[in-house]
């Protein structure tokens, strides 16, 4: 009896740790082969070649900057309406709405956060862009706006349900407390409630930005798709390309091995390190906030 | 004189079932009044209805009114935030917001605007000498107040209350989580208090009610049985009820 409990033990114990080394094995070896497939580009295509403006890689031209300004403008269009937005609608449900609105709204937001990327691009190309384009008066309605538009509305469901969550999570007596003191309802909300919850606010919005900066299709069916430096502000109304509209577009293309090939890898690799450094800089500041709070309580 | 008249009240919870059932009771300033009684007689939802906290919960008000002043603050027209600052609270668990032990107190003053450096230091040293608490902390204002005892932070939220200068202050079992020595600073505190202020307190046993109140009332099950002179109550209740409970034989 003792002897096969002690057999099961020791089965579920490696399973789970098995399970568990795997996933670090897997992130290990995705990197290897990104790093062995990519970091090729570099030896094959001059510096000064890739860090140009001009992505033509049939005339051999392998400029990056156009495609990473193209994902940063994006991304931070989409994080400006993501991140208000979707905090106010966090706030609005956990703090403002009625009960019955509550039950409503929150299963209607994760359900959005749900909908396929594809049938947003869609719904970009046929209702948005046109729309963009009569409205602004532009020439094309496929602009890097249309995208950061689109995606935010992705970003908002990630945004929303996170932080949602985390509000939900400040105990009720610091609400309390602070109506008691005559605060207002705005005043609560602002000075003790998102401050008290600001962890996982800030994670949510974290998640929001790297849902955004790895969305691959609306991206790609709405920002027009043009290789160009996306600079000033009126960029923003412009067609752009992001890093993962490039790969998605011309990997299934690409004669495996050649230098194009190298390329669209080498751009994975800046993609991973970008969003790497967004991860990073939000642990750290989660990280600094939890370390304070320790810091009071000794 | 009567401070607050409660008349008639009866409040219910959102599913329907009944909290409070037609109570009328008058609360004189200058004393403590003690509301006592099981777990879910309605104490706390009474306090709770006194400065509108209420209006948050699942709870409505049936029937009746409550009057403070002359104004029957049920009414919707009431200013619910200057009611607030008009009646303090102070709850079970001490709720000290994560800043300094001075930040703490002038938070309140400084929602309603108060900015001037001089009125917000006098506010500090008056309510924490008026919560017994001042000899304490005075060489220590700048620290965090979370490094405070239990029964430090239970007398800064008091202070903090005090801050406010309200008239009225309500104490919603506010030593339940003190040790004794703490339990008799706060119980002390009241005693002086309440020569300037009405203090109504839900006592966590019935020997807090015993040693605090100058009149009582005993809740059942949202129903008032008795009321009146702390000194009646607990020597000689009219009501076999009120006897049974502070006897012990139930509760």
């Amino acid at each position: 009896m003792e002897k096969s409990l002690n057999w099961r033990e020791f089965v579920i114990t490696r399973a789970i740790k098995a399970s568990g080394y795997s996933a670090i094995v897997f992130v290990l070896l995705i990197f290897v082969f990104l790093m062995r497939e990519g970091l090729p580009a570099l030896g094959e295509v001059e510096a000064g070649n890739l860090l140009s403006i001009r992505w033509y890689p049939i005339e051999e031209m392998f400029g990056i900057l156009p495609l990473i300004t193209g994902s940063i403008i994006v991304t931070i269009g989409a994080a400006l309406i993501a991140v208000p937005f979707g905090i106010g609608t966090a706030v609005f449900i956990s703090e403002i709405a009625p009960r019955w609105v509550r039950e409503i709204l929150k299963p209607l937001v994760e359900l959005l956060g749900g909908l396929p990327s594809v049938v947003l691009g869609f719904l970009g190309i046929l209702v948005l862009s046109p729309f963009l384009r009569v409205f602004l008066d532009l020439p094309t309605g496929l602009t890097a706006f249309t995208g950061s538009l689109l995606l935010g509305g992705i970003a908002v469901p990630t945004v929303v349900s996170v932080a949602e969550d985390a509000l939900d999570a400040v105990p009720r007596a610091y609400r309390e407390g602070a109506w008691a003191l005559g605060a207002t309802r705005w005043q609560t909300i602002w000075r003790v409630t998102l401050p008290a919850a600001r962890s996982g606010v800030l994670t949510a919005v974290m998640l929001g930005i790297g849902r955004a900066i790895g969305e691959t299709m609306t991206v790609m069916m709405v920002t027009g798709n043009a290789p160009v430096l996306a600079l000033k502000l009126g960029s923003l109304f412009s067609p752009v390309r992001t890093m993962t509209a490039t790969i998605a577009a011309e990997m299934g293309e690409v004669a495996n091995g050649s230098t194009h090939y190298h390329v669209l890898f080498f751009i994975g690799i800046v993609l991973f390190l970008i969003s790497l450094g967004v991860n990073i800089a939000a642990s750290s500041v989660v990280f600094r906030a939890k370390k304070r709070a320790e810091r009071i309580l000794s | 004189m009567n401070k607050i008249v409660i008349e008639n009240l009866s409040l219910q919870y959102s599913d329907g079932t009944e909290s409070l059932r037609n109570v009328s009771m008058e609360i004189p300033a200058n004393a403590i009044t003690v509301l006592f009684g099981p777990a879910g007689g309605g104490k706390s939802t009474l306090l709770r209805c006194l400065n509108r906290l209420n209006d948050l919960a699942d709870v409505e008000v049936v029937d009746g009114k409550v009057i403070i002043d002359g104004e029957n603050i049920l009414d919707p027209k009431t200013d619910v935030i200057a009611l607030r600052r008009k009646v303090g609270m102070v709850f079970a668990r001490p709720v000290v917001l994560p800043m300094s032990i001075r930040a703490n107190l002038t938070y309140g003053l400084e929602l309603a605007g108060e900015k001037r450096r001089s009125k917000l230091d006098e506010a500090v040293e008056r309510s924490l000498k008026l919560a017994a608490i001042w000899d304490e902390v005075k060489d220590r204002l700048d620290d965090p107040a979370i490094a405070l005892s239990g029964g430090q932070q239970q007398r800064l939220c008091l202070a903090r209350a005090l801050a406010l200068q309200p008239e009225i202050i309500l104490l919603d079992e506010p030593t339940s989580g003190l040790d004794p020595l703490s339990t008799g600073k706060v119980e002390a505190a009241l005693q002086e208090l309440k020569k300037d202020y009405t203090i109504i307190l839900v006592p966590h046993s019935v020997q807090q009610a015993g040693r605090t109140a100058d009149y009582a009332a005993f809740f059942l099950q949202g129903e008032l049985v008795e009321y009146g002179e702390g000194s009646v109550i607990f020597t000689a209740p009219k009501d076999k009820r009120t006897e049974d409970y502070i006897t012990g034989r139930f509760g």
